[in-house]
C-alpha cells in the first residue's frame, strides 16, 4: 500500500486515508485564455512513466492538500511538500537527483 | 497457414498432430514498411488485419515490446456489450459486437464468443433512471437492450441476493446478445490471419523513438534498429503517453492500474455476466468454472500492472453482498493491467499533430469488447484519412468541448 507522510500533520498516511488530486503544478487558466491554453489546463497530462509530481489530500486526516513526488514505474516516494508552492523544493529535487540523475519533468530537473 | 477444421484434426491425428506448423511466423524486421503498427494487442492486430482485408495494404509490421496479447488484451475480464449512451459509442461498440458474432468463422480461429447476456444491475433510483434512459437511447440506435424488473433478474441469476444489506436490486439493463469471448484467442486469431497475409509481427522489440522530418513521421527506432515507414499507427493502451512523448505531444490521458481476480473452479452456477456498478464489482463464470471478478481502478497514475490491495477488498466485499454463496470461494490469481483513461471515458482514434502518425488509445477499462470495430475504423482512418466510425473520436474534441460523455453510463470499470 502507498504510504505518504502528510507535511502538515506529519502522519504517515495509508492511501485509504488519502485522496488523489491528479497532476501537480498545473497552470490554471482563466477568462481571456484561448482554446489551446484551456485544453492544456483541463485535459492534457504528462502521465509519465517515471518521476511524477501530484496533488494529494489528507482526506480522512487533517483535510489539507499537499504535494508528493513519486515514481510511477517503481512506486518509490521521494517526499511530500507544501501545497503553497509553484515548484518542488530543493530537498525534494535533490532526493530525486540522487536516485535518478538527469531526470526532467516539464521544466523542472 | 493450415485451415483449422474437424476434418483437419482427424487428418493430423494420423501423424500424431506433429504437422500443424506455427500459427504465425517469427520474421526479422525489414528496413521499410508501408505501415507500422506499434503494439500487438487486440486493437493493434485488428487494425493491421482490416488494413489488409479491407484495403489490401499488407506491407505492414506490428511491433510489440513483449509478447502479442500480453498487455491488457490478455488481462481483461472479457465482457462484451454495446449498451452505451451516446450515438458515436453505440456505432463503434455495436459494430464490434456484431463482428464478434462471426469472428471465429472469419478468422478460422475459435475465439469462443459466448453471447450469454449481460445484466447491469440498478441499485439506486438514479441508476434506474439512467438505465431506462440508456434502453431508450439504444432502441433509437438499433442496439437491442431492455429494462428488466427484479423478478426477471432473479430468474436469470438464481444465485443473486436481491435484498442486499446496503443496496437492493431495483432492476437491470439487459443485453441478451452481450457476453464474453476468449481474450487470448482474439489476439491469436488476428495474429495468425495477419501473418497469413504476409504481415510481420515482430515481438520482443520495443519502439524507443518516433522519427520525424518536417513535421511528418518517417519511421521508428527500436531495440532491433531503425525501421522506416510511410504511416505509423500507435496502439499501445497504457503506454500511449510514453509514445506521444517520443513524438513531442501530450495526450488527455492518465494511465492507472485496473485489477481482476479469478476463483477456484466450481460447478456451473451463473450463465450470464452481472455488473453491479453502485457497489463496484462485476462477475461472470469462465468455461473452466472459475468466477471471473473485476472492480475499480487505482486513483493515481502507475505503470506497475499490480494495483492497490484495498480495491480487491472493496470488489470482493461488494460481490459477497450480491452473491452470498461466493463468500467461501478461494481466489486463485489476481493481476493488473495499465489502462489509459480519458476525461470523457471515450476512446481516441485520431490523426495526431505529426503527419502520417495515427493514434488509437483511451479505451481505458472497457476496450476488449471494441476490438473488431476499433480495428475496422482505425484501418479505414489510416488508409483513407477518415472513417465514419472514428470521425467523432478525434483528439480535437477536447479542445472543441465536443465530449462523448460515457462517464455516467459506465460507472464501473469493465
Ligand atoms: C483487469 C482488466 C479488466 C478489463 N476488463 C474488460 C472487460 O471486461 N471488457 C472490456 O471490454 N475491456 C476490459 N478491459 C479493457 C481492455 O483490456 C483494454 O481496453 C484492451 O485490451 C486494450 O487493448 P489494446 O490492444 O489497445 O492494448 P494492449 O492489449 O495493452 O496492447 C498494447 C500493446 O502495446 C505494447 N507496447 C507498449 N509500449 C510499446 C513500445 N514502446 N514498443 C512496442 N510495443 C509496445 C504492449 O506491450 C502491449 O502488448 C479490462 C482491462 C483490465 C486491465
Ligand atoms: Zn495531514
Amino acid at each position: 500500500m502507498l504510504i505518504l507522510t502528510c507535511p502538515y500533520c506529519s502522519v504517515a498516511a495509508d492511501e485509504t486515508e488519502l485522496s488523489a488530486g491528479g497532476e501537480a503544478h498545473v497552470k490554471r487558466e482563466t477568462v481571456g485564455a484561448d482554446d489551446a491554453a484551456f485544453e492544456q489546463y483541463l485535459f492534457q497530462r504528462e502521465n509519465p512513466k517515471g518521476i511524477h509530481f501530484e496533488r494529494w489530500r489528507h482526506a480522512a486526516g487533517c483535510g489539507k492538500w499537499f504535494h508528493a513526488a513519486r515514481c510511477t514505474n517503481t512506486l518509490e516516494v521521494f517526499g511530500t511538500y507544501s501545497a503553497q508552492t509553484l515548484e518542488p523544493p530543493k530537498n525534494i529535487t535533490d532526493a530525486i537527483s540522487a536516485a535518478r540523475p538527469g531526470w526532467t519533468w516539464r521544466n523542472f530537473s | 497457414m493450415k485451415k483449422y477444421s474437424a476434418f483437419a484434426i482427424a487428418k493430423e491425428a494420423l501423424t500424431y498432430h506433429k504437422g500443424w506448423g506455427r500459427a504465425w511466423a517469427k520474421p526479422a524486421p525489414k528496413s521499410h514498411y508501408d505501415v507500422i503498427i506499434v503494439g500487438a494487442g487486440g486493437h493493434g492486430l485488428a487494425t493491421a488485419y482490416y488494413l489488409g482485408r479491407n484495403f489490401g495494404i499488407t506491407n505492414v509490421a506490428i511491433i510489440e515490446k513483449g509478447w502479442l496479447g500480453g498487455g491488457n488484451t490478455g488481462r481483461n475480464t472479457t465482457i462484451i456489450r454495446s449498451n452505451y449512451l451516446q450515438d458515436p459509442s453505440a456505432a463503434i461498440y455495436e459494430k464490434a459486437r456484431s463482428l464478434y458474432e462471426t469472428l471465429s468463422q472469419d478468422l478460422n480461429y475459435n475465439i469462443m464468443f459466448s453471447p450469454r447476456g449481460v445484466i447491469m444491475l440498478a441499485q439506486t433510483h438514479h441508476e434506474v433512471r439512467g438505465y431506462k434512459r440508456t434502453a431508450h437511447a439504444n432502441a433509437l440506435q438499433g442496439v437491442t437492450t431492455e429494462w428488466i424488473e427484479p423478478k426477471r433478474v432473479k430468474e436469470l441469476v438464481p444465485i443473486i441476493n436481491l435484498h442486499g444489506p446496503r443496496y437492493p436490486v431495483l432492476g437491470g439493463l439487459w443485453q441478451a446478445r452481450g457476453g464474453t469471448a476468449r481474450h487470448d484467442a482474439v489476439a491469436w486469431g488476428y495474429a495468425r490471419a495477419c501473418s497469413d497475409m504476409g504481415m510481420d509481427i515482430i515481438q520482443q522489440t520495443e519502439v524507443t523513438a518516433v522519427k520525424r522530418s518536417g513535421g511528418k513521421v518517417t519511421g521508428v527506432s527500436t531495440t532491433q534498429g531503425d525501421i522506416s515507414c510511410n504511416k505509423l499507427g500507435v496502439v499501445v493502451a497504457g503506454h500511449s503517453g510514453v509514445l506521444a512523448d517520443m513524438a513531442g505531444f501530450r495526450l488527455p490521458i492518465e494511465s492507472v492500474p485496473l485489477q481482476a481476480l479469478v476463483s477456484e473452479p466450481i460447478k456451473p452456477c451463473m450463465d450470464v455476466v452481472v455488473m453491479a456498478n453502485t457497489v463496484h464489482g462485476y462477475m461472470s463464470q469462465s468455461d473452466k468454472g472459475e468466477m471471473v471478478i473485476g472492480g475499480g481502478t487505482d486513483s493515481h497514475n502507475a505503470y506497475t500492472q499490480r494495483g492497490s490491495f484495498h480495491h480487491v477488498e472493496e470488489t470482493v466485499r461488494a460481490l459477497c453482498e450480491t452473491f452470498p454463496m461466493i463468500s467461501r470461494l478461494k481466489m486463485l490469481r489476481q493481476w493488473g493491467g495499465i489502462v489509459d483513461v480519458t476525461g470523457d471515458r471515450s476512446p481516441i482514434l485520431s490523426k495526431t499533430p505529426v503527419e502520417g502518425m495515427f493514434i488509437n488509445c483511451g479505451w481505458g477499462t472497457g476496450g476488449f469488447k471494441a476490438i473488431p470495430g476499433s480495428g475496422w475504423g482505425m484501418a479505414e482512418l489510416i488508409a483513407k484519412g477518415h472513417s465514419p466510425l472514428t470521425d467523432q473520436f478525434g483528439l480535437d474534441r477536447f479542445r472543441e468541448g465536443r465530449f462523448i460523455d460515457e462517464s455516467v453510463a459506465a460507472g464501473v470499470a469493465h
